[in-house]
């Protein structure tokens, strides 16, 4: 992208300015935080108790985590693609359904490792259909991609409650889900790994096999982003759509298979939503893990080890926000919910804020370090 | 029940659900006239339903509410704007940030202040905007259609109904009769041009906000002090989504705009009445095919196949002053 900045090294392009931005959003949350009458310190310090002070807290930051770094991912390779898709989590609930006819219908008959492999095919086609219309009108027609995934997300509600009520709820139950999948569709819990680090031992968090899948999709996309050609097409097209245009890259071809591809990773969430906790596909199965999964993608700089920390981070909020719940009863786990969107706010749409006083900073430290030749990054 | 009385009281009910969608997407309207996208309407409309309720509750007048709403609402619009226009941030990514905080602090503030569950007190009826009845409407009420039409759906609704519907011819002469608003206009197409007439485009980028802050804060005021007594957690549930799905579908036009905010408002009166009910000749309606009927015509609309939707070609880029 071309910025009207002047180049900083690049480990305070990547570390020191993510860092400041995050630090400034997480000032800005304490102060909510002291608006209802609590101490911003001790609140930190009890959702990192939370998240990491015990086996169990721990093992539910990484399945909160596992959620994150798909639907994180997913926003990185539309981003790379210099598309917005707001509409993970549509995705992945839609996803949810793929997931969920696959498991019905092998849950009794096979282990859940002929199931998983499946599983993941489901959820990545329904992923990628529900992409497949927006990133199609965006090609051709030419509709915002922004918009048209917005009103894909809203009538993705309204399909799945329509499917999950008439059509796949059991007659005699009374909540809004699909009955429960057996063992051929439960994925193993890793709680052991864990416990290897000599923690008590963990009894009920449901961190399972798919966090590896979700490190696996990491390293996929690693690969597809910077190893191959269509990786180079997608970030060449993001970077500047006329430049690819002159270099004979297909708008359509790659906005297509960017989201495509966004989709798909989108939609694994689910995996670990149905097949990892619940057991069954239920009404509001992504829970806005798809809107984090922008948030991730900002901080984490659109890059896999990024989002992988970022959502670490996130997972970490969610745990230790609902042990925070316990502790002060003033504050829910919606919490999160104003750390997201300042993550967002800082992080996204004010990413340049501190730029150009970092900027005057390193000029006055260190002026080669921002001079026009010097932008290796030695110094400072 | 006769087969009239039905008509009325679903097109009073159309009346009531379109005015919050009607004064979101006019909010809506004046930022992406300038060329700002908001995708932030929802949450600006969330938080000012809380603050104008709170503030309501607490010092027991329904103005000071609606005052304490605009407030709320005008800082998270020049919060857009401050990310958007002077920082040249992504506006979509802005939106959403407002719209996460939004949901996310009128929450916790809630339970903060009223511990009732996130829900303001309920309100008194002189802190609620109540419903006016206009000048003969009981003296004609027992007139033949003339009578029900007058006295049920044109009188008898709050103050803010009119002042949405009034909205409309206003926004319409702010539009396309002032000097303002034929600036506004032009820099939403091409900001440079505007520019180099010597005029500000920042300023009046601002300017638009500042409206779209005010009117999203009458929206949010209606859904909390008119529509109910109070502030319900997550009240808007989607409400700015679908004023901004009406945007689109009124290609950005304040008539238009209106139009669609009644259509989208009759559709939710439609779903409500009907609560699955069969319809004749169609047949039974999936009550959930009615609430995304919005939306899918939005798309349909928005992929070319009724008319062309063509929005405000600056709209979503950054003003880079040249140098």
């Amino acid at each position: 992208m071309s910025t009207p900045y002047a180049k900083l090294p690049a480990w305070a392009d990547y570390g020191l300015i993510p860092l400041i931005n995050l630090a400034v959003a997480f000032i800005v949350a304490g102060l909510v935080v002291l608006l209802v009458g609590e101490n911003p310190f001790r609140a930190a310090a009890i959702l990192v108790e939370g998240a990491f002070g015990r086996g169990q807290g721990i093992a539910y930051t990484l399945f909160y985590a596992t959620n994150f770094i798909f639907t994180g991912l997913a926003v990185a390779v539309a981003m790379h693609a210099g598309l917005f898709n707001i509409g993970g989590e549509g995705q992945a609930y839609v996803a949810g359904l793929g997931v969920g006819l696959v498991c019905l219908a092998l849950d009794r008959v096979v282990p859940w490792y002929v199931t998983f492999p499946f599983a993941i095919a489901g959820a990545a086609l329904f992923g990628a259909a529900w992409a497949f219309i927006p990133a199609y009108l965006q090609a051709k027609r030419g509709s915002h991609i922004v918009i048209t995934t917005i009103m894909f997300n809203m009538i993705a509600a309204s399909l799945m409650i329509y499917v999950l009520r008439d059509i796949l709820k059991p007659e005699a139950m009374q909540e809004v889900k699909t009955r429960m999948l057996e063992a051929g569709a439960q994925l193993p819990r890793l709680n052991w790994i864990i416990e290897l680090f000599g923690t008590a031992r963990i009894r009920s968090a449901p961190f399972n096999v798919s966090f590896l899948l979700a490190l696996v999709m990491a390293y996929l996309v690693w690969l597809l982003i910077w190893r191959t050609k269509l990786g180079y097409e997608i970030r060449t097209f993001g970077f500047s759509q006329k430049a690819a245009r002159y270099a004979g890259i297909s708008e359509v071809r790659v906005t297509i298979i960017a989201m495509l591809i966004s989709g798909a990773l989108a939609g694994m969430m689910s995996i670990n939503a149905i097949m990892g906790d619940q057991h069954s596909v239920y009404v509001d199965l992504a829970g806005g893990a798809g809107f984090i999964g922008i948030a991730v993608a900002l901080m984490g700089r659109a890059h896999p080890v990024g989002i992988i920390l970022a959502s670490i981070l996130f997972g970490m909020l969610y745990q230790g926000g609902a042990e925070l719940s316990f502790e002060m009863p003033a504050i829910s786990r919606d919490m999160i919910v104003i750390i997201q969107g300042l993550v967002i706010l800082f992080a996204g749409a004010l990413e340049h804020m501190f730029r150009p006083y970092i900027q005057t900073l390193f000029a006055s430290i260190s002026p080669k370090s921002v001079g026009m030749a010097a932008v290796k990054g030695e110094g400072a | 029940m006769s087969f009239f009385d039905v008509i009325i009281q679903t097109l009073d009910s159309t009346i009531r659900l379109s005015v919050p969608l009607l004064l979101a997407c006019l909010a809506g309207l004046y930022s992406e006239r300038s060329g700002i996208f908001d995708i932030g309407l929802e949450g600006k409309m969330l938080a000012a339903a809380f603050a104008g309720a709170a503030a309501a509750s607490v010092f027991h007048s329904a103005w000071i509410g609606l005052g304490i709403a605009i407030l709320v609402s005008v800082s998270l619009a020049l919060v857009h704007g401050f990310a958007s226009i002077t920082h040249r941030g992504n506006q979509i990514v802005s939106g959403l940030a407002i719209n996460f905080v939004a949901a996310g602090s009128t929450i916790i503030l809630g339970q903060a202040w009223f511990q009732q569950g996130g829900r303001t007190p309920a309100l008194a009826p002189n802190e609620r905007f109540e419903a006016i009845t206009l000048p003969g409407a009981d003296a004609i009420r027992e007139v033949p259609i003339i009578g029900p039409i007058y006295s049920e759906l044109i009188s008898g609704h709050s103050l803010l109904v009119y002042v949405a519907f009034l909205a409309v011819p206003f926004t319409w002469w702010v539009l396309f009769r002032t000097r303002f608003g034929l600036r506004l206009r032009a820099v939403g197409e091409n900001p440079a041009a505007v520019d180099t007439a010597g005029i500000s485009v920042a300023w009046l980028r601002y300017r638009a906000v500042i409206c779209t802050g005010v009117l999203t804060a009458i929206a949010g005021a209606y859904l909390s002090m008119v529509q109910s007594g109070g502030f319900v957690k997550d009240m808007t549930a989607g409400k700015g989504y679908i004023a901004l799905a009406a945007l689109i579908f009124a290609k950005w036009r304040p008539v238009n705009a209106m139009f669609a905010c009644l259509l989208f408002g009759f559709l939710d009166a439609l779903a409500i009445r009907l609560q699955g009910a069969p319809l004749p000749i169609i047949g039974k309606v999936p009550v959930q095919l009615m609430q995304a009927l919005p939306y899918i015509l939005t798309v349909i609309l928005l992929a070319g196949f009724i008319g062309k939707a063509i929005p405000p070609r600056a709209g979503g880029v950054p003003y880079v002053k040249e140098r």
